[in-house]
């Protein structure tokens, strides 16, 4: 019975951080779909949206340690998913633009350079520097403690409010997201140009725009995941995005690069795996065993869990 | 040639020759280096030490120097990063002939400069890094602090004998060597003297989610957590503690300093040891303290008083040798038997000080702030 709660309190673990990886995900596996680019600069734009909820946070949160209303911070989601989202669009129409039609291995070298520029403007900006920060908690929010304490004594597991919180918002933005992609006129404009780029172009479809909205999406998620995960570690600095970056970028490709549904799932995948490893084998070998499933899945399927297997044309 | 040519060869020539002005520096000078981690995850010791040390160096050279020389410092960022750290000791050594250095500030940066620095026969002392296997690699290498198997030994006995703790659970960073030391010490002491830890995880260093370890953690119950880290991963860890619901008191080392000014009040009622107490009722603290504070507005923590004690031990041992010959210094560095502001330092035949420890109280003072009380000392 113990193990069966700690298992259960494990899997609650991995699948609060499975669905931030599965937010960031999104944004690669969305911009690979329409220009076939691995956005490398990626987790660094969740470093900037990280850093404008803490501004947002900061300035209008009365005390510095504490986000007492809940109104703030869904203010700081809001803008910093307006920062990012130029951002993207700003880095797309100034570094990736020019190169559309170069080689792709240009692209990726750009998405690097982007990356670094990134990490180390933030540390020369004397309001970011280069020393990391105490990203204000959430104050207790009397619903979200009974929620988590009613679930404690039914189950025995225990959900803090960060973790429903992080879970919510990451489902609520997927299902949006999802909402847009299938069921909108720009939703089915991304899709051609995922499809064929030129043949869209050819039925009127503006591509650039369809490109730059893409951009601003994905950026937009990697915002909120950033504030999400700033919420659970409470931290934020200009290198916080490399490593949730590279894992989602694993969970992207994991799921099936391209793939929407597949990237969501890769990200939970991620989660549970890395947690369970540290939770029950051992917490040396977490990364070892979440990158090794990686492999083991490129090996079986090459085009990953839910990828399509699209054939080279020669 | 081109024009173009040219002018590249110019520049070339413009950036050696500038390279070796930079070397020849006046004689009348005796070059000091300082490794300290100015930025990263530790830049709130490594920005105190650096300014402690320079106020020392001030001091003495306000005095009238070293027999007659003036002290000419120069400080490197290594970020507590050690290839930075390589970095910047080849820099010193190589560009700036530098005699002596202060540093590095954290355990594997001192262990990734120690064999190199003996081989060159270049005086180190590291104020801070208690690592016990930092001065091992030979008679250049010195510390300012006692090492973390005294360390971990007082934490082990406070929490037995003050908190009567039975049961230890450890929470480390596997993949440094500060961390690994002190569990490795607390974990002998705690249990020779009865106690028994029940569960070590480990993370490495950069992680940022501890919840599957501290949910195993929570499983065994224990009576004192022990995280033997710096404060600015404690503080990530004290957060997710709290969230997960674990009441147990949290147990620190001296890389717990600063900890008031880094974390939230998950903190409270944590205790941690440390080199010495800026309240401690001690001639030489008092007026460290002061003359700190009135320079830089700000209360100095344990690594500054590091620091400055660090550089006045070198810079004496230089006095009485009486040159800038680093075989005679480090001789005279093992001579050194005085009062400082962090206690009274003698070497041991490990180039190890022998000195007490403090034991720090985390409480919340009456305008909401964190404070570090004393809580108890600790003799060798």
């Amino acid at each position: 019975m113990e193990l069966l709660q700690q298992f259960g309190q494990q899997m609650v673990n991995g699948i609060a951080l499975g669905s931030v990886y599965a937010l960031i995900a999104l944004g690669y596996t969305m911009v690979y779909g329409i220009v076939k680019l691995i956005n490398f600069a990626h987790g660094d734009v969740l470093m900037v949206g990280a850093f404008a909820g803490y501004f947002v946070l900061t300035s209008f949160g009365g005390d510095a340690s504490k986000i007492s209303n809940p109104l703030i911070l869904i203010l700081a989601f809001i803008i910093a998913m307006i920062v990012s989202a130029i951002f993207g669009m700003i880095i797309e129409r100034t570094c990736y633009k020019p190169l559309r039609k170069a080689p792709r291995i240009n692209l990726l070298i750009t998405a690097i350079g982007v990356s670094i520029v990134l990490e180390n403007g933030a540390r020369v900006i004397p309001w970011i520097g280069p020393n990391p920060k105490q990203f204000p908690t959430l104050k207790n929010i009397g619903f979200l403690e009974k929620v988590s304490d009613f679930i404690k004594s039914a189950t025995g597991v225990y959900i803090s409010p960060v973790q429903i919180i992080s879970f919510f918002i990451a489902v609520l933005l997927m299902v949006l997201l999802f909402y847009v992609v299938n069921h909108t006129k720009t939703g089915k404009a991304m899709r051609a140009v995922s499809h064929d780029m030129n043949a869209a172009l050819l039925m009127g479809i503006d591509v650039n725009r369809i490109i730059s909205f893409t951009f601003a999406i994905g950026a937009s998620l990697a915002a909120a995941a950033g504030i999400l995960f700033a919420l659970n570690y409470p931290q934020v600095e200009p290198y916080m995005g490399i490593m949730p970056g590279l894992k989602a970028f694993v969970a992207a490709v994991l799921g099936g690069i391209g793939s929407i549904p597949g990237a969501m799932l890769g990200g939970f995948i991620m989660g549970i795996a890395e947690t369970l490893t540290k939770g029950f084998i051992s917490s040396k070998l977490a990364d070892a065993v979440a990158f090794g499933i990686l492999i083991l899945i490129l090996v079986v399927k090459p085009s990953g869990i839910l990828g399509k297997n699209i054939r080279e044309k020669v | 040639m081109t024009k173009s040519k040219v002018l590249a060869l110019l520049v070339v020539a413009v950036m050696v020759a500038s390279m070796f002005t930079g070397c020849a520096g006046g004689g009348g000078e005796i070059k000091i280096g300082a490794i300290q981690p100015i930025s990263g995850q530790v830049s709130a010791y490594g920005t105190q030490t650096r300014d402690a040390i320079q106020m020392a160096v001030d001091e003495i050279n306000a005095k009238g120097g070293i027999n007659g020389k003036k002290i000419k410092l120069i400080v490197e960022d290594d970020e507590a990063n050690p290839e930075k750290t390589v970095n910047a000791f080849k820099k010193l050594v190589t560009q700036d002939k530098v005699i002596g250095i202060i540093g590095a500030l954290t355990s594997k940066c001192s262990l990734s400069i120690t064999k190199e620095a003996q081989q060159r026969k270049v005086i180190m002392i590291s104020p801070s890094s208690t690592n016990d296997t930092v001065t091992d690699a030979g008679d250049y290498i010195f510390r300012a602090c006692y090492n973390d198997s005294f360390q971990g030994q007082v934490v082990a006995k406070f929490a037995q004998e003050t908190l009567k703790a039975k049961n230890a659970a450890i929470l480390f960073d596997n993949t440094n060597d500060y961390s690994k030391g002190l569990r490795d010490n607390f974990k002998k002491k705690f249990e020779e003297l009865g106690g028994k830890v029940v569960i070590e995880e480990s993370y490495a260093t950069g992680d940022k989610d501890f919840n599957a370890q501290l949910t195993k953690i929570k499983g065994t119950n224990p009576d004192v957590l022990f995280i033997p880290d710096y404060y600015s991963t404690v503080s990530l860890i004290a957060k997710q503690v709290k969230s997960q619901n674990i009441k147990a008191p949290m147990l620190g080392a001296d890389g717990w300093d600063e900890i008031t000014n880094n974390a939230g009040e998950e903190v409270v009622g944590s205790f941690y040891s440390n080199h010495y107490s800026p309240d401690a009722d001690d001639a030489d603290v008092k007026n460290f303290v002061k003359k700190y504070e009135e320079k830089y507005k700000i209360t100095p923590n344990a690594l500054a008083a590091l620091g400055y004690d660090a550089t006045y031990i070198l810079a004496e041992a230089i006095e009485r040798a009486g040159s800038t010959d680093t075989s005679k210094i480090k001789d005279e560095m093992m001579k050194t038997n005085k009062k400082f502001v962090t206690g009274q330092i003698k070497f041991n035949e490990k180039r190890n000080p022998v000195k007490s420890a403090v034991m720090v109280e985390v409480k919340k003072g009456s305008d909401g702030k964190l404070t570090a009380g004393f809580a108890g000392i600790v003799n060798p």
